[in-house]
């Protein structure tokens, strides 16, 4: 390639630290790997119990994505190109619970939306619904803690796209949302869709926000990471290979998306 | 893209590393004793590591809480602790195979359990049994727990069919569920409730002196000072200790 001679070798100072922090990711997932007693992985999925959990983990992982994207993709746009007072004190808030330990997250939604919460308790006195150990509160969970990455994301890629051409599509006569839906949304279309993997890895590993704030039962709040922690607590090795599991069908999962979706050129 | 996804995360990344290294400064002269002990034990371990560093001037107890089988676990991998106290036998056992134990271990205390309820018992239980009405929502937990596996006993026992609404992965989450009013009753120790004091009203659980739990203590092999681990243990099963413990709600051996 014409383009490597002219830029020469990689530097040494670059390629050293980058080889190591690979290394970093890698070794411990092939520790993992090694560790793992394998024979049981089949009869282990073949388990109610892990079953249910990977149904569970799959359906609020995508859920939580519909979510994102839903909710996530007008706020990051609204960040990045609307001018409105507090709009930095908006953009810090809404990326706090990046770092917040996922258990104090789990105990802000209890107090948030628990049954005696702020908004949980008025909720159960209208409508008699309390939000606590369902599905929903696994979603909701997830939602808090995935969303912040894909506004992150999101809004990063709107304002790497400037709004430039957002300026040239209102000059030819489009209206706001006109250019947001055929301009700005498509430009971009990758910045989202890494987003959206992001909001589906941060929400299939989410374990602390679930297990404090929806509980954790078979079939109904207990997804995968929620199971291996339960394991944990019994048979390591049992824990051991539904990681693997967890693992084999997230690198899949990405991979897939990967060579699909998220190419880089 | 100036403030992006990687800079937070840089900053993320370097407020983490800055939180390591804590807690390791060590004066000369000065030393450390560090006890494994099952989360129940939160109270009374805090006082008798008080009442161990009153006795001996120029040394500080550090405590760490979790569940006995992370605990055990912890202490075979060589976690660096001196003295190891679970909540059953059994994850002892664990520990010991493990080698980690190599003078074994001697029970110190015992504990039953009993149902918590809010202290203002919103679903109206008045026995054990009423756990079993329509739209109650209990929590135990998981019978990978002593708390659990004693607790699930205890429903077999008495015939209760209910599905609980979480199982917890230790007995401080389903007493937090609990005193939060986010569930309606829960399994706890008979320490537990009495530790909560007027968050929570308990329930009598029949035949719960039938299900009794032993909690071993003993010196761990990777000990820095295994004579002084060996002094802490003895103010455990003390008079003294014995007097905090009874205190708490245990029963001494």
């Amino acid at each position: 390639m014409t383009t490597r001679a002219a830029l020469g070798r990689p530097p040494a100072l670059l390629v050293a630290p980058a080889v190591l922090a690979a290394a970093f990711l890698i070794v411990p997932l092939v520790a993992l790997v090694v560790d793992t007693p394998w024979g049981d992985l089949w009869s282990l999925l073949g388990t109610t119990q892990v079953r249910e959990a990977l149904r569970l983990s799959a359906l609020t992982s995508a859920l939580t994505v519909v979510i994102c994207v839903l909710v996530g993709t007008p706020l990051a746009w609204l960040l990045a190109r609307v001018d409105f007072p507090g709009r930095a004190v908006v953009r810090v808030l809404v990326v706090v619970p990046l770092v917040l330990p996922p258990v104090v997250a789990g105990v802000a939604l209890a107090s948030a939306l628990g049954r005696n919460g702020l908004v949980g308790g008025p909720l159960r006195e209208l409508t008699g619904t309390t939000v606590p150990f369902t599905t929903a509160a696994v979603v909701i969970s997830h939602a808090f803690v995935a969303l912040p990455f894909f506004v992150l994301a999101v809004e990063g890629a709107f304002r790497s796209t400037g709004a430039g051409l957002d300026a040239v599509a209102a000059t030819l006569g489009a209206g706001r949302w006109t250019t947001f839906r055929r301009v700005t949304l498509p430009l971009a279309l990758p910045g989202l869709l890494a987003g959206c993997a992001l909001a589906w890895a941060r929400s299939l590993g989410e374990f602390g926000a679930t297990i404090t704030f929806a509980g954790n039962f078979p079939g109904t709040t207990q997804t995968m990471p929620s199971l291996i922690y339960t394991e944990l607590q019994g048979d390591v090795e049992v824990a051991r290979t539904l990681s693997l599991i967890l693992l084999l069908v997230s690198v899949l999962v990405l991979g897939a998306l990967r060579e699909r979706w998220l190419r880089v050129p | 893209m100036r403030c992006g996804l990687p800079a937070l995360l840089c900053g993320a990344l370097a407020l983490g590393l800055a939180g390591c290294g804590e807690g390791e400064g060590v004066d000369d002269g000065d030393r450390e004793l560090t006890v494994l002990a099952a989360a129940s034990l939160t109270g009374t371990f805090t006082e008798l590591a008080a009442a161990f560093e009153e006795a001996h001037p120029g040394v500080s107890v550090r405590l760490a809480f979790d569940s006995s089988a992370t605990l055990a676990s912890q202490a075979v991998q060589g976690a660096p602790a001196d003295v190891l106290a679970t909540a059953d036998a059994a994850t002892m056992q664990d520990a010991v195979a493990g080698g980690a134990v190599p003078d074994g271990a001697r029970t110190f205390a015992t504990n039953t359990m009993t149902l918590v309820v809010p202290a203002d018992n919103p679903a109206g239980l008045a026995t054990f049994a009423d756990l079993d009405a329509p739209g109650v929502d209990y929590v135990l937990c998981v019978e990978t727990a002593p708390c659990g596996a004693v607790g699930a006993t205890l429903l077999a026992a008495a015939g209760i069919d209910a599905a609980p609404a979480s199982l917890e992965t230790d007995v401080k989450a389903v007493l937090a569920k609990v005193a939060a009013d986010e569930a309606d009753a829960g399994l706890v120790y008979v320490t537990d409730a009495t530790a909560a004091g007027e968050a929570v009203a308990t329930i009598d659980v029949p035949d719960a002196d039938a299900e009794v739990l032993d909690y071993p203590i003993g010196v761990l092999e990777q000990a820095g000072d295994a004579d002084l681990a060996r002094e802490f243990v003895d103010l455990v099963v003390s008079a003294e200790g014995r007097a905090i413990l009874t205190r708490a709600g245990f029963g001494v051996p």
